[in-house]
C-alpha cells in the first residue's frame, strides 16, 4: 500500500510538471501580449516606455528564467501578480473561490441525486419504455450546451413567471433565498449534464452486477426487489460510479466556465475566461495550473477510495 | 448493404434516428446555398430583431440578418469544424495508440505518461487556452479542438491493439518475416476500424459542442462565418427578452446535431464493439 501511494504520488508530480511545461509554452505562443493590449486602448506609446513596462513585468527575461521563476512560485504557493490589475493574483482569486466551489458542490449533488436513481431504475427495468425514456432524457443532457440550457431557463422564468433573476451577485448574508435561487439554477444546468454520465455508468455497471450468481441467490432466498437491488447489487456496482463522479467533479470546471458567464456569477471560472481574453499570463497560468492540480488530486483520491469501497481491490506490486 | 441497414434500424431505432439527424445536418451543410432564403451575412436595418414570419422563418437578429439562413450556413461551419477536428484528433491519436500498443515496453510507458498530461485538463479548458494562444481563425479552432481528442483516441485504439497483437494471424505474419511497421499498419490497423468508427461518431458530438462553446465565448470561428455558438453570444445577453427566437433556434440546432451524433455513436458502439458497452 505504501509503495503504491508513493508510486502514484511520483507519477502525479511528474504529470503536473509536464502540464506546467505545456501550459507555459501554450501561453507564450499567443500573438500579442498584455503590453500590446494595454496600449491598444491607450493609443500610441513610445517603444522606450513599452520596454520599461516589459521590464517591470519581468517579461524581458529569457523564457527559461521566467519558467523557473514560475515553478518556484508554484512550489511556494505564491500565485504571482496580475499584470492587468497590478495586484497579487491570490488577492483577486480568493473572493471568487467560494462562488465556484459552492456552484461545483451544488452541481455534483444535483448530478448524483438525478443520475444514480434514474440509472438504477433504468437498469432494473432494462429495455422497457421507461428505460428508453430515461436514456433519451439523459442523452439529451449530454447534447445540450450548458450555457444554452442556462439561457433557456432564465428566458422561461422571465416569460412565464415575469421573474427576472438578480443581475448581480447576491451574497448569502444579504438575502439567503435570492442567493439560493441564484445558485440553484446554474447548478441545475451544469448538474444535468453530469447526471447523464452518472446515469449511464450506473445503469451499465448495475446491469453487469445483476447478472452475477450471488444476486440470483438473493432472489432465490425470496428477498424483496428493494433489498436485492439497493442492498446487494448497488453496493458492488458503485465502484465505476464513484470513478465517474470523481472525474466529473474535476471536469465540471469546463461547464462552469460558460455557466458562470451566462448567469453573471463572479466565480473563478468566469474570471479565467476574462484573463484569457486579456492575456494576463500569471492569472491564466496559475488558474489553469490550479485546475490541473485539482484534477490530478481528485483522480488520486478516487483511486485511493477504491480500496475503502471494495476490499477486493488490492494495491500490490 | 440494404439488409444491414434494415436490421440496424429494426434493432436500434434510436441509433437510426440519430443517423437521420446527422444525415439531415450533412444535407443542410452541402445544400446551404440552395436552402437559404436570404444572404446569411446581409444586414437589414429596417427589420431588426423581427419575430418569425412568412418572410423570415426563424426571425431576424439585431442586425436584421435572417436567422434561418444563418443556421443553414452554420451547419456547414459546425460540420466542417466538427469533422475536421474529430478526424485530425482521432487519426493522430490512433497512430500514437497503434504504435504504443504494438511496440509496448518503454515506448508505451512514455506515451501513456505524455497522454496523461494532455488528459489532465478539462477538454474545454485546454481548448480554450489553445484557441486563445493560436488566435481566432477557423483552422486554429480545428487544431484547438483536436488536441484534447488525441489522448482519448490513443487509449481506445491502444486497448484494441493490445488484444489483436496476441492473435495467431499476427504471429503467423511475424514468423513469415513480415516487417513490424507493415504488421502494425496492414495487419493490425484494419481490425481496429470498429472501435475507430465508434470513437469518431461519439467525438463528433463533443467537437460540435466545444466549437459552439468556444464561439460563444468569442474564441471560436471568426466573422463572417455564421457559427451557431456565436449566434448565441452576440444576441443572447442583450436581446433575449425582446427576441427569444434569437436564443432558441441556434441552441436547438446545436442540441439536435450533438444529440444525433450521440444516439448514433451509442448504437454503433453496441453493434460494432460490444466490449466497450457502457464505457
Amino acid at each position: 500500500m505504501k509503495t503504491y501511494v508513493a508510486q502514484r504520488l511520483t507519477i502525479a508530480v511528474l504529470t503536473l510538471l509536464g502540464m506546467s511545461i505545456v501550459i507555459f509554452v501554450l501561453l507564450r505562443l499567443a500573438p500579442g501580449d498584455i503590453v500590446d493590449i494595454l496600449f491598444s486602448t491607450a493609443g500610441y506609446v513610445s517603444p522606450a516606455e513599452k520596454q520599461a513596462i516589459m521590464k517591470e513585468l519581468g517579461m524581458d527575461r529569457p523564457y527559461w528564467v521566467q519558467y523557473l521563476d514560475w515553478l518556484r512560485q508554484i512550489a511556494t504557493f505564491d500565485l504571482g501578480k496580475s499584470y492587468r490589475y497590478d495586484l497579487p493574483a491570490w488577492q483577486i482569486i480568493r473572493p471568487l473561490l467560494p462562488v465556484t466551489l459552492e456552484l461545483a458542490a451544488l452541481s455534483i449533488v444535483f448530478a448524483v441525486l438525478l443520475g444514480v436513481p434514474t440509472g438504477v431504475i433504468s437498469a432494473v427495468r432494462q429495455d422497457s419504455t421507461l428505460d428508453y425514456v430515461l436514456r433519451v432524457i439523459s442523452l439529451a443532457g449530454l447534447s445540450m450546451p450548458a450555457f444554452w440550457l442556462g439561457m433557456v431557463i432564465i428566458l422561461a422564468l422571465v416569460t412565464w413567471f415575469r421573474w427576472i433573476p438578480p443581475l448581480t451577485y447576491v451574497s448569502p448574508m444579504e438575502n439567503l433565498t435570492l442567493h439560493a435561487v441564484q445558485f440553484l439554477l446554474p447548478a441545475l444546468a451544469v448538474g444535468y449534464r453530469s447526471s447523464a454520465l452518472i446515469m449511464r455508468i450506473t445503469r451499465s455497471s448495475l446491469l453487469e452486477v445483476l447478472r452475477e450468481d450471488y444476486i440470483r441467490t438473493a432472489w432465490a432466498k425470496g428477498q424483496s426487489e428493494r433489498a436485492v437491488v439497493w442492498r446487494h447489487a448497488l453496493k458492488n456496482a458503485l465502484l465505476p460510479v464513484v470513478t465517474v463522479i470523481g472525474i466529473e467533479f474535476a471536469f465540471l470546471i469546463g461547464g462552469l466556465v460558460v455557466t458562470e458567464t451566462v448567469f453573471n456569477l463572479p466565480g473563478v471560472a468566469r474570471f479565467l475566461v476574462q484573463a484569457i481574453l486579456w492575456r494576463d499570463y500569471p492569472i491564466v497560468q496559475n488558474l489553469v495550473m490550479v485546475i490541473a492540480i485539482v484534477v490530478i488530486l481528485s483522480n488520486l483520491l478516487v483511486d485511493m477510495l477504491y480500496g475503502v469501497l471494495d476490499p477486493r481491490v488490492r494495491y500490490g506490486g | 448493404m440494404r439488409s444491414v441497414i434494415a436490421r440496424f434500424v429494426r434493432r436500434k431505432p434510436l441509433g437510426a434516428a440519430g443517423g437521420v439527424l446527422i444525415a439531415v445536418m450533412v444535407c443542410t451543410a452541402v445544400l446551404a446555398d440552395v436552402l437559404q432564403t436570404h444572404d446569411p451575412i446581409a444586414t437589414n436595418a429596417a427589420y431588426t430583431l423581427g419575430p418569425p414570419n412568412a418572410e423570415h422563418w426563424f426571425g431576424t437578429d439585431h442586425l436584421g440578418r435572417d436567422i434561418y439562413s444563418r443556421i443553414v450556413h452554420g451547419a456547414r461551419v459546425s460540420l466542417i469544424v466538427g469533422l475536421a477536428s474529430t478526424l485530425l484528433g482521432s487519426v493522430l491519436g490512433g497512430v500514437v495508440g497503434l504504435l504504443s500498443g504494438y511496440i509496448g515496453g518503454k515506448t508505451d510507458l512514455i506515451a501513456q505518461r505524455v497522454l496523461d498530461i494532455l488528459q489532465g485538463l478539462p477538454l474545454l479548458v485546454l481548448a480554450l487556452v489553445m484557441s486563445a494562444a493560436l488566435g481566432p481563425a477557423i483552422h486554429n479552432v480545428v487544431i484547438a479542438i483536436s488536441i484534447p481528442i488525441i489522448p482519448r483516441a490513443a487509449r481506445v485504439i491502444r486497448s484494441s491493439v493490445l488484444s489483436i497483437r496476441e492473435m495467431q494471424y499476427v504471429e503467423a505474419a511475424r514468423s513469415l518475416g513480415v516487417r513490424h511497421l507493415r504488421i502494425a499498419f496492414r495487419h493490425i490497423l484494419p481490425n481496429t476500424i470498429g472501435p475507430f468508427i465508434v470513437l469518431c461518431t461519439a467525438q463528433l458530438g463533443s467537437a460540435i459542442l466545444v466549437e459552439a462553446t468556444l464561439s460563444f465565448l468569442g474564441l471560436g470561428v471568426p466573422e463572417p462565418y455564421p457559427s451557431w455558438g456565436r449566434m448565441l453570444s452576440v444576441s443572447a445577453a442583450e436581446y433575449a427578452q425582446k427576441a427569444p427566437h434569437l436564443v432558441l433556434f441556434p441552441g436547438i440546432a446545436i442540441s439536435l446535431a450533438v444529440f444525433g451524433s450521440n444516439l448514433l455513436g451509442d448504437a454503433l458502439r453496441d453493434v460494432l464493439d460490444p466490449r466497450l458497452r457502457g464505457a
